[in-house]
């Protein structure tokens, strides 16, 4: 059986696989890094949506074997070693930008891969148009949109803490 | 997903031996082959992972062209200062590829080996009149496509790069799947001179070129010039999302749409 | 320096406690448990509509790498198990009963749907259970499908279940038709419209789960489920199906993905894998795949309709008469046919004083996946009607569609209000969340839009509905003398441990609706424990004493009542404890928010005080009270509660592509008290995504043959962000005047009234092209349809 070495959230794991086995299959039954869900089995929902070398990569649709050698990243290695939260779990909690939690990691890993790439800021059309590969049936997006421009802000230096929605 | 087995060749030519295998697939992105594969609508006895050959990378400018390496991920297309100067529509197209993860990971030459009538770039390939380069020949983007899923290349060769011509003006624009976000209808305009090429694709089973919208543009090249020319439905696609009339339509819509776009 | 505490209780946004689990990748959902030893099932199921299963040949697949064990509907039945129970019985205008076919967990004779689960393969993980699912041979003889309601009506329609002639389940009626006809007789006017309320897959996140495990050692048998409503599971499972006691059955619903209805119901998977785990004695995991989900869970709507109004000269109504063929699949799921019937028919006067009302509905069995409850569930179908019926009505009389409403409103003095289709609202303001609505919208200034739209090219339209619904369906006794096999009460208990922390107990399940936080708040308003310290316990069978789960809006109108019950207990015990700490009567102890006081006096105990007391009871009046501070209340609510209100959509067209893109949403609703607004808000707006999505985008759609055509992601259309506008999100009060907290739910509004307003928009978009009736969704292809045959007509 293959074998793969890889980095998850700053750990080195080697692990043999199957050629088969997904990524997600890897990080979820081997790793017990359950945060990274599966939605669908078409590529279209982004629940699974994990950082490959920073970027944000559909982690159902990646062989476990092809990201040998890869510095992974899940919802799981987000927050600082003393607890911090990244400032988009901060700002999803803020502003209610989750109902069930079940597309919440793959919809943060999104959020965060878009805002990085994004260093002069985003609409909030820009915004919608960016979650086009995550699907959430619980919020109507409403409060998503609004908790990653306010995550953009911290993200990007324009304020030093997560901005209090509005009551 | 059947078990199969895995090879990361570092070579084009250990690629080509690898795919000698009849049953043997090349795999880049992944983003096309393996939801196929999840739902085992394909056996493959091993995988060809093309990733690691590093020759089959890059983006660069040739004489009046730009030649992208067949493993030039969508978002690197999207974001190349090169492409962007010197092809906007080809970056614009790469830039609306399926999602952010999609264009994270997908790859040109896995998209255009794998013709899908629905995707993108086969209509930039065909609207520039590209050259697909392989690991054996050079092939004119007109005798390449050549039916759903079918392209020209054997089952061993692998598609190294493509040469799109730099032209005087190019246009995209399509109409979305509401569902899969896959092309329903999209149109590429080119015009380099007095060529003008005009490539629809996600209407039909395979990308084509519309002739007689090509004929009319090249007598004047504006979006009312194409707004009167109606597609035939004879051959197009007709799904739940839309009927064959309606793609037919839709081709003149962002016929119109693409010119409009390319200035 | 002087602290203040931020006020945490009723009417605080308080930000979710269970968020920093999900927001940093913790929660528990079910297929992230996994057991020692645990084995993987795959499910074979039918690829066809309908089909005669003349064997099944399961040796090659048992011989397959880590197959340990292939099951079918056949080793079910030597072991006795039970059908798949239906929870309602409704009876035909003759009044005798439904028709109630069997339902096999596997099927075992016939094959009915696409999806039918016909064999299960057991193995040491899921690809080799999928591996040996595909060795197993099953020989079906091919039968003609009926895949629609007018296929399966048909004479000489294939017959899907033995002895069901017609394919009819039931033909019910409401109403009295011979009033109703005189007062169509006496008419100015009859607006009819024929309507098709279009099916949808519900689709919640996380996928269909079960984990079955079974101790050997004690003979326990315990269910790992994504479920809405896991004593309800055990109950149906246990006592219907594998006819295990309660006492042996534990079901677990940890964190689920969302529900939306389609994790109300007990399917066979749950049923496959507990009783597997016990034949086997290791735990078996069953995880559906996106494409399993798409043809086995229950699917929603399904209606078709003809409703016709009879109106006098000023536009009052004066009868309404409804046609309606319901879809409810191929077996019946577990609430199916209460659906068309208690949660849709009752609903037909609206906020409207429509005097006499009559309702036929048939419901039909066709070759497809079983149809049941989906978010708002009856109530989206009798709005839809309602509310297109009305807009038809405005333009047919020349009345503005406003107006014609405002003049059939049940007026604000009238409650409680009787409709003549069995209901008694005890509440409402309707007018109030229209006239709040409207301003918020500005309609008075749309037309300007409208024509500013006309300049880039676009159709512009609004729409708007005034929508009313039923929530916390009961009393349980109301209920049964209409049907339902269960009552419809809530459970609640609160636990106040030694040092004063607070854990609640509840029947209800919280699976996005924020339950942890909202019932904490009222732990925090009544008893004044800070929400950091109160825990809500939910979904676990050995845990809470009892509950009927969480649909239909009830969790908190039912279940917190419950609460508030049990609480009120906590009080009156805990006054006769502070009676015997201070030496006062009973009588004169006061209780506010963790503070027992004597009335008109400085001498208090704080609710810690009096727990410690219970628990360590040195100093206590042992004699006449038990030591421990812990009450359970069961609550069993008096009658529906009845939210209401105003929804207004305002749409833009592309005429060149007929896309539809919502400019703008407003939505004005009346939910009762508010216990916290941020949630109330993030309720209201995914209702009304998935109200904008079945107006716009979502169809569930079949071949002749039965075959799926929408089977996953890729052609069933789910909203996207892009795809939605913001949605503003206000409240308009009036309190329910039967349950102790006012409150009415929240969780369905949203989807209830929004798909007629985003309708009436799109109509109203197209007001060149005379449309009249409009079907569900709204597509591009369909608008360009219409336009497209509109500009025709106009050169022809």
């Amino acid at each position: 059986m293959p074998q793969v070495t890889l980095t998850v959230n700053g750990q080195t794991h080697t692990a043999e696989v199957e050629g088969r086995t997904l990524l997600v299959e890897l990080l979820r039954e081997k790793l017990r890094l359950t945060g990274t869900h599966v939605g669908c089995d078409t590529s279209q929902c982004g629940a699974c949506v994990v950082h490959i070398n920073g970027e944000s990569v559909k982690s159902c649709t990646t062989l476990a074997v092809m990201a040998d050698g890869a510095n992974v990243t899940t919802i799981e290695g987000l927050a600082k070693p003393d607890g911090t939260l990244h400032p988009m779990q901060e700002a999803f909690r803020e502003y209610h930008a989750l109902q069930c939690g079940f597309c919440t990691p793959g919809m943060v890993m999104s959020a965060i891969d878009l805002v990085q790439k994004n260093p002069q800021g985003l609409t909030e059309q820009e915004i919608r148009e960016g979650l086009e590969g995550n699907l959430c049936r619980c919020t109507g997006y409403h409060n998503i949109v609004k908790a990653i421009a306010a995550a953009a802000d911290v993200m990007h230096g324009k304020r030093s803490e997560i901005a209090r929605a509005a009551e | 997903m059947y078990d199969f087995a895995y090879h990361k060749p570092a070579t084009v030519a250990d690629a080509v031996k690898l795919l000698a295998d009849p049953d043997a697939k090349a795999i880049s992105g992944g983003h096309t082959l393996l939801p196929a594969l999840k739902h085992r609508l394909n056996k493959p006895s091993a995988l060809v992972d093309l990733s690691g050959i590093a020759e089959l990378k890059g983006i660069r400018r040739a004489g009046n062209a730009i030649v992208i390496g067949a493993l030039t991920r969508h978002v690197e297309v999207a974001t190349s200062a090169e492409v962007k100067a010197a092809i906007p529509a080809l970056a614009y197209l790469a830039s609306h590829i399926g999602d952010v993860q999609v264009r994270n990971r997908g790859t040109l030459g896995g998209s255009v080996s794998n013709n899908d009538p629905a995707a993108d770039y086969p209509a930039a390939v065909l609207g520039l009149g590209a050259t697909i380069h392989t690991s054996s020949r050079k092939i004119a983007a007109d005798d390449f496509f050549l039916g759903m899923f079918t392209t020209a290349l054997e089952p061993n060769e692998i598609l190294t790069a493509i040469e799109f011509p730099i032209v005087d003006k190019a246009g995209y624009a399509k109409m979305k799947n509401p569902a899969s976000r896959y092309v329903m209808a999209g149109v590429f305009v080119s015009k380099s001179g007095g060529n003008v090429r005009v490539a629809v694709n996600g209407a039909g089973p395979c990308v084509f070129r519309q002739a007689e919208m090509e004929k009319a543009l090249a007598a004047n090249w504006s979006p009312e010039a194409v707004a009167g020319i109606k597609q035939a439905a004879g051959d197009l696609n007709t799904d739940i999302h839309g009927s064959a009339e309606y793609r037919a339509h839709l081709v003149t819509v962002m016929a119109k749409r693409a010119v409009a776009a390319a200035g | 320096m002087n602290v203040v505490a931020p006020f945490e209780g009723i009417g605080a946004s308080v930000r979710r406690k269970e968020d920093f689990r999900f927001i940093q990748g913790r929660g528990a959902y079910t297929d992230d448990f996994n057991r020692q030893g645990q084995l993987h099932a795959w499910i074979v199921r039918s690829p066809h509509a309908h089909a005669r299963i003349k064997g099944v040949d399961t040796s090659a697949a048992a011989k397959m790498p880590g197959v340990v064990a292939v099951f079918t509907g056949a080793d079910m039945a030597k072991d006795n198990l039970g059908g798949l129970p239906c929870g309602w019985q409704i009876h035909n205008k003759d009044g005798s009963p439904m028709a109630e076919p069997p339902h096999p967990v596997l099927a075992v004779d016939k094959v009915r749907h696409v999806g039918d689960p016909v064999a299960v393969a057991i193995a040491a993980t899921r690809e080799q259970a999928r591996d040996a699912a595909e060795a197993i041979a099953v020989d079906y003889e091919v039968l003609p499908a009926a895949a629609t309601m007018a296929d399966a009506l048909k004479p000489g329609a294939p017959v899907i279940h033995d002895g069901v002639a017609n394919n009819l389940c039931y033909d019910w009626h409401i109403g009295d038709k011979a009033v109703l006809d005189q007062a169509f007789a006496g008419a100015a006017k009859v607006v009819s419209l024929d309507l098709v309320n279009n099916r949808l897959i519900p689709n919640a996140m996380e996928p269909r789960a079960a984990l079955g495990e079974f101790d050997r050692t004690t003979g326990d048998y315990t269910l790992t489920t994504t479920s809405q409503n896991p004593h309800v599971i055990r109950l149906l499972m246990g006592a219907n199906v594998l006819h295990i006691p309660e006492s042996k059955l534990r079901v677990v619903a940890p964190d689920v993905g969302g529900g939306f209805g389609s994790k109300i119901y007990h399917y066979a998977e749950e049923a496959i894998v507990t009783w597997s785990a016990g034949k086997l004695a290791r735990p078996v995991k069953w995880t559906a795949d996106r494409s399993e989900s798409f043809m086995s869970d229950a699917h929603g709507r399904d209606h078709v309709s003809k409703a016709e109004l009879a109106l006098d000269a000023n536009g009052k109504f004066l009868g309404l008469r409804v046609h309606t063929y319901a879809n409810m699949g191929a077996y019946l799921s577990t609430f199916a046919p209460c659906v068309p019937t208690y949660l849709y028919a009752t609903l037909l006067a609206g906020v409207y004083t429509t005097p006499v009302i009559y309702c036929e509905v048939k419901a039909v069995f066709t070759n497809t996946v079983p149809v049941d409850a989906y978010r708002g569930a009856g109530r989206p179908e009798a709005t839809f009607l309602l509310e297109r019926l009305m807009d038809v009505a405005a333009k047919e009389t020349g009345i503005d569609r406003v107006d014609l409403r405002r003049r059939n409103f049940i007026p604000t003095d009238a409650f409680p209000y009787q409709t003549p289709v069995a209901l008694q609202y005890d509440s409402g303001n309707y007018h109030a969340t229209l006239d709040q609505a409207l301003q918020s919208a500005d309609w008075a200034g749309f037309e300007a839009r409208r024509a500013e739209a006309a300049k880039r090219g676009k159709l512009r339209g609004i729409g708007c509905s005034t929508y009313l619904e039923a929530c916390g369906i009961a009393p349980s006794a109301v209920v049964g003398s209409l049907g339902a096999r269960a009552g419809l009460y809530e459970v609640g208990t609160i636990r106040v441990h030694p040092t004063g922390s607070v854990t609640v107990l509840t029947g209800s399940h919280s699976h996005g609706q924020g339950h942890e936080t909202t019932f904490a708040q009222l732990v925090a308003d009544r008893l004044g424990v800070p929400v950091a310290q109160v825990d809500v316990v939910h979904g676990d069978t050995a845990k809470v004493p009892f509950g009927m789960g969480t649909y239909g809006s009830r969790s908190l109108a039912v279940g917190g009542s419950a609460m508030v019950k049990a609480m009120d207990k906590i009080i009156a015990k805990g006054k006769r404890i502070a009676a015997h700490l201070m030496e006062a009567s009973v009588d004169d102890i006061e209780f506010d928010r963790g503070t027992f006081r004597v009335a008109g006096t400085d001498r208090t105990k704080a609710l810690v005080d009096i727990s410690v007391a219970a628990y360590v009871p040195h100093n206590y009046p042992i004699d006449e009270l038990e030591p421990g501070l812990e009450e359970t209340a069961f609550y069993d609510p008096k009658n529906f509660t009845y939210p209401g209100g105003c929804h207004i959509a305002e749409v833009e067209i592309d005429p060149e592509t007929g896309q539809v893109s919502v400019a703008n949403f407003t939505a004005v609703d009346d939910v009762g008290r508010v216990i916290n607004p941020m949630i109330v808000e993030g309720q209201v707006q995914g209702g009304v995504a998935q109200g904008i999505g079945q107006a716009l985008l979502e169809a569930c759609v079949y071949d002749a043959d039965g075959q799926l055509l929408s089977g996953s992601m890729m052609d069933y259309t789910m909203p996207r962000a892009d795809d939605l506008p913001p949605v503003s999100v206000a409240t308009h009060t009036t309190l329910c005047t039967h349950n102790p907290l006012g409150v009415k739910g929240c969780g369905e509004v949203g989807a209830i009234g929004s798909p007629p307003a985003v309708i009436n928009a799109v109509v109203d978009a197209l007001r060149d092209f005379n449309v009249r009736s409009l079907d569900m969704p709204a597509t591009p292809a369909k608008i360009w349809q219409i336009i497209n045959g509109g500009r025709r007509m106009a050169a022809e």
